[in-house]
């Protein structure tokens, strides 16, 4: 018995060298130590040693995060602070020429979920951009960081200054994260999905931004290396908080229907295709002032030969990444890009890519698993019901 | 007979000229919540180290790879419906086939209990 696939690979297309797996050596996060005295199984990940699973399992890790809070260690991605050249500018402008996002909309404190285009419209990276005053706060994914950096500092030199901060970053989500965060730091109970603040903690600044990847309410906690594992223990000492590794981090993303970079969008992929336009505002598809935007606004009146879309497989065989799809004569329509199984389901579950013709939910279609046609249909994600907290009255 | 292992971490338990065949406990460890098992229908034959079933975790596929060459008798059907059987109880009503040896001397390739449990010690 052998593994013959591993959708955890962190692989991703457009790395640098330094952060392929199987590199000499692989980097740590500050929270290392805690993960070996946890009990976790670790497995390089976009260059870090990080832990895939804990003694609880990766379903078992699925489960407590729906039902309670997880606490995961997401140090390894990319954290930079954005700065404009003159410091009574807005930097906002300046960056939203990269990006297809409303950037200068965003209120301070607010986050938005925006893509790094290039040229062609490709994604080169999807990314956190949050407002503080007249700077943004830039979280990227940790394959993709030191691209990512250089893109922004080139582009935009002259005119803003990236500070890249080597901080560690924790995830608490689930049910139960405001009242387990909210006992060591009272102002989170004021942020809604999408907000963020400063806080002060035993002297440090913290950054407490009101977002995830899981489809759960729940937070992500920037904070200095140092304090990092002292931080997380204090959350874990909580009985309502279970470490989860990467392993549940990927079922809970796609359970939530949230693309992962290198796998469900890339450079061969615009918004348009990987169904994000909801976060292309109206002024950015008219104004055409991002990288791409034309033809990314092309896309937008032509049937797409590719869109994303979930998929629902009518058996228990998961189909996992790379399965193709065929339509019910046997023709191929696309592939899969991210599929596995689903805790809170009990099913398989998948996204991918098809032709818009066979893109409507409803539709039957057909997957090779093993070189057998197996029976699935388009569904509409999430797969589950996303629980953010829309408002704060 | 007493149990034998491959270094892929099956396990065959020969009575006459039938072996019942399964995954080790080490292996299920390694897999995590078993989800589903694709299990070969009797009749069909296999080479020794031939993919002869699948397992599937939240996270991964895995071949289960016939121990010896043969024909397959009869797969665990319970395991469609309750894959995590495996998990549970992986060297006994967790099996995942029985089939029938078509060449025993393939057994004296295979590690003893006392062989396999060093060979797991050294994968740490």
């Amino acid at each position: 018995m052998t593994n013959s696939t591993i959708d955890l690979d962190g692989n991703n297309k457009g790395t640098d060298a330094s952060a392929s797996p199987g590199s000499q050596s692989l980097a740590r996060t500050p929270l290392f130590d805690m993960h070996v005295q946890l009990g976790a199984k670790m497995t390089p990940f976009a260059g870090y040693d990080m832990p895939v699973q804990y003694g609880l399992g990766v379903m078992g890790e699925h489960l407590h995060t729906r039902e309670k809070a997880g606490l995961f260690d997401v140090s390894h991605m990319g954290q930079a602070q954005l700065f404009p050249e003159d410091p009574d500018s807005d930097v906002a402008p300046v960056f939203e020429a990269l990006v297809p996002g409303g950037i200068i909309s965003l209120k301070d404190g607010g986050i938005r979920y925006t893509q790094l285009t290039n040229q062609d419209g490709g994604i080169l990276d999807d990314l956190m951009v949050t407002r503080f005053g007249n700077t943004l706060w830039l979280v990227v994914n940790a394959a993709c960081k030191s691209n990512d950096f250089a893109h922004i500092a080139q582009l935009l030199a002259g005119k803003a200054r990236l500070s890249v901060e080597n901080r560690a970053l924790l995830a608490l989500q689930g049910p139960l994260a405001e009242a387990v965060l909210k006992e060591h730091l009272p102002a989170v109970a004021d942020l809604a999905f999408m907000q963020a603040c400063h806080a002060d903690y035993e002297g440090e600044k913290l950054i407490i931004s009101r977002c995830g990847y899981t489809g759960e309410d729940g937070f992500e906690i920037s904070l200095p290396n140092e304090m990092a594992p002292q931080f997380a223990s204090l959350l874990l000492a909580n009985d309502a908080v279970a470490p989860i590794g990467l392993g549940a981090r990927d079922s809970l993303r796609l359970e939530a229907g949230l693309c992962l970079y290198g796998h469900d969008i890339d450079t061969s992929t615009t918004p348009v295709e990987a169904d994000l336009m909801w976060s292309v505002p109206r002024r950015r598809r008219e104004s055409l002032n991002f990288p791409g935007a034309h033809k990314i606004s092309q896309k937008l009146s032509q049937k797409l030969d590719r869109f994303r879309v979930g998929i629902k497989p009518e058996g228990r065989a998961p189909a996992r990444e790379g399965t193709e799809i065929h339509d019910m004569n046997n023709n191929p329509i696309g592939r899969i890009t991210s599929g596995g199984f689903a805790p809170s389901l009990q099913a398989p579950i998948a996204m991918g890519y098809v032709s818009a013709e066979h893109a409507a939910p409803g539709t039957q279609v057909q997957l090779i698993i093993r070189g057998k046609p197996m029976l699935a249909h388009i569904t509409s994600m999430p797969f589950v019901e996303h629980k953010y907290l829309r408002t704060k009255s | 007979m007493s149990k034998k292992f491959t270094k892929d971490h099956e396990w065959i338990d020969v009575e006459g000229d039938v072996a019942r065949i399964g995954i080790t406990n080490y292996a299920q460890e390694q897999l995590g919540d078993v989800v589903f098992v694709e299990l070969p229908e009797a009749g069909r034959q296999f080479q020794q180290g031939n993919d002869a079933a699948v397992v599937e975790s939240v996270k991964a596929a895995s071949e289960v790879y016939a121990p010896v060459s043969g024909e397959i008798v009869e797969p665990n059907t319970k395991l469609e419906d309750d894959p995590a059987l495996v998990n549970q109880d992986p060297t006994k009503s967790g099996w995942f086939f029985t089939m029938k040896v078509s060449n025993p001397d393939e057994l004296n390739d295979l590690m003893d209990e006392a062989a396999y449990a060093d060979y797991v010690k050294e994968l740490g």
